[in-house]
């Protein structure tokens, strides 16, 4: 299998509070991660450390096989990653802020032009193109984040809560987005929906408190209870072990 | 040198896409203009030179530049595009750098701006266009100093009041440090400090510009001063970019 995300025993502390507690796992090309876990589990952490956002206080990760500390700016090129809310620039305008993001990544000129109109395209952002940010919806913003991981085509996408505050419809767009990529890359998302893990999901990734308490394929962590919903809670809601 | 130079054009546009230009822009014009025309004399003078203008841009800048770094980083951080910026393929230098060169492009236009006052000691009299230039370079160089100290201390919070009021003070001290007042106090009290002091002093090296003395260690210490401060702005954004 062609692994393209390589995390090796990743560890953060803040102070004396460990956010994330010696996690490992590779993501493959053509897989689908779901990462799930409560509020506050260390799922956002996780992301911004391998998307080289934040520093890691041990452990390392590798983007198709570029180390995010040592080698960080090739790393983050195979990456399109959507950062937690989904922040963009609000005086910009979508096809402006694209176009900032593309010529940051070294595009210029009618590639650059092509790569945000297809990126507009396949997030439906066309009829809004010349809006400041500032004034769309929350669903639009979401997407223009989007778009920007999108851009460039990366082999890897990691997206931190992507359908967060999108309607059902725009909901169900993106799922058959993402599944339309992922044949080609490798993708971690992470979502409180569970039923979403099921739906586009080739494996399931559950972390409490800093630690991975499962990883398997949708079915199996399904399959451990009476509901998604249950297997989810007894997991998470685990008394911790006495040491 | 792609990515630096999109961030530049980006934070050179954000200046233009609000009304921060502006102000800062009819404000500047409106008091330097003033400034040099009441308080500094310059009929009165009966000399045709802006020397009452190169007097008085300095302590211009030390309140109006604050008022553009303030957001430079202090709002990436708040609205969250610090992870965003942060991910894409940019050394973090680049991005130091690119945002630096902007607020600096954008002093010098606004400097560019007071060409009537160049028009009208001309037309008035035969001044020495050369001593004139030279007070414009210095005068940039000083608003390349309030700059770097400003961008650094809006990488230290998120809070852009605190940013400006951090800045005006650390502004202040660099203005400061040749007057006779401190320079005085200091040489009666802690002699050793009086020569750093004044060693340290933006405003005793604009002196020799503003008569036409465009000397080497006087650039040395613009290019050192703000080279020091854009590296502080770099160990800034690095250690708490994530906070």
């Amino acid at each position: 299998m062609d692994v393209l995300i390589e995390i090796e025993r990743l560890t953060k502390r803040f102070g004396s509070f460990t956010a994330v507690d010696d996690v490992s796992f590779n993501v493959a090309r053509g897989e689908v991660v779901g990462f799930l876990g409560p509020n506050g589990a260390g799922k956002s952490t996780t992301m911004r450390m391998v998307a080289g956002f934040m520093q890691p206080t041990a452990g390392t990760a590798r983007i198709c096989g570029h180390d995010v500390q040592d080698d960080s700016v090739a790393a983050r090129r195979c990456l399109g990653f959507l950062p937690e809310g989904a922040p963009t620039y609000p005086e910009m305008t979508v096809e402006g802020f694209l176009g900032f993001c593309a010529a940051v990544r070294g595009f210029s000129g009618s590639d650059r032009r092509q790569l945000v109109h297809d990126a507009m395209t396949v997030t439906a952002l066309d009829d809004v193109r010349r809006q400041p940010v500032e004034t769309l919806s929350k669903g639009f913003k979401r997407r223009v984040g989007l778009a920007q991981a999108l851009l460039h085509d990366p082999q890897v996408l990691v997206l931190d809560e992507p359908t967060d505050g999108l309607d059902p419809n725009q909901k169900h767009d993106v799922r058959l987005l993402i599944e339309m990529l992922a044949p080609k890359k490798a993708i971690i998302i992470s979502t409180h929906i569970l039923e979403e893990v099921g739906a586009i999901c080739t494996r399931a990734i559950v972390i409490a408190r800093g630690k991975v308490v499962a990883d398997e394929s949708a079915a199996a962590l399904a399959a451990r209870g009476a509901s998604l919903d249950q297997v989810f809670r007894e997991l998470t809601l685990a008394p911790e072990p006495v040491a | 040198m792609t990515p630096m130079l999109a961030i530049f054009r980006r934070e050179l546009a954000a200046y233009f896409a609000t009304p921060v230009a502006v102000v800062f822009i009819v404000i500047f014009l409106v008091m330097s203009g003033t400034l040099t025309f009441t308080l500094g004399g310059f009929f009165a003078r009966g000399t045709a030179d802006l020397q009452p203008f190169f007097s008085f841009v300095p302590w211009l800048f030390l309140f109006l530049v604050p008022a553009i770094t303030m957001r430079l980083w202090a709002e990436e951080r708040r609205l969250g595009t610090i992870e965003l910026l942060l991910t894409l393929p940019v050394a973090q230098w680049q991005a130091v750098v690119g945002k630096f060169l902007a607020a600096w492009a954008f002093c010098a236009i606004a400097l560019a701006l007071t060409f009537p006052l160049v028009i009208t000691v001309n037309v008035l009299g035969n001044p020495d266009n050369g001593v004139i230039a030279a007070g414009y370079l210095g005068c940039l160089l000083v608003a390349g100093a309030y700059l770097a100290v400003g961008a650094a201390v809006s990488a230290l919070t998120r809070n852009q009041v605190i940013a400006f009021v951090l800045a005006v003070a650390a502004c202040f001290l660099f203005a400061a440090a040749g007057s006779p007042i401190v320079a005085d106090f200091l040489s009666q009290r802690v002699p050793v400090l009086a020569e750093v002091a004044r060693g340290l002093s933006i405003t005793d090296r604009l002196g020799g510009f503003s008569r036409g003395v465009v000397a080497l260690p006087d650039i040395v210490f613009f290019v050192a001063f703000i080279g020091f401060w854009l590296f502080a702005n770099g160990v800034a954004v690095d250690h708490r970019k994530a906070d």
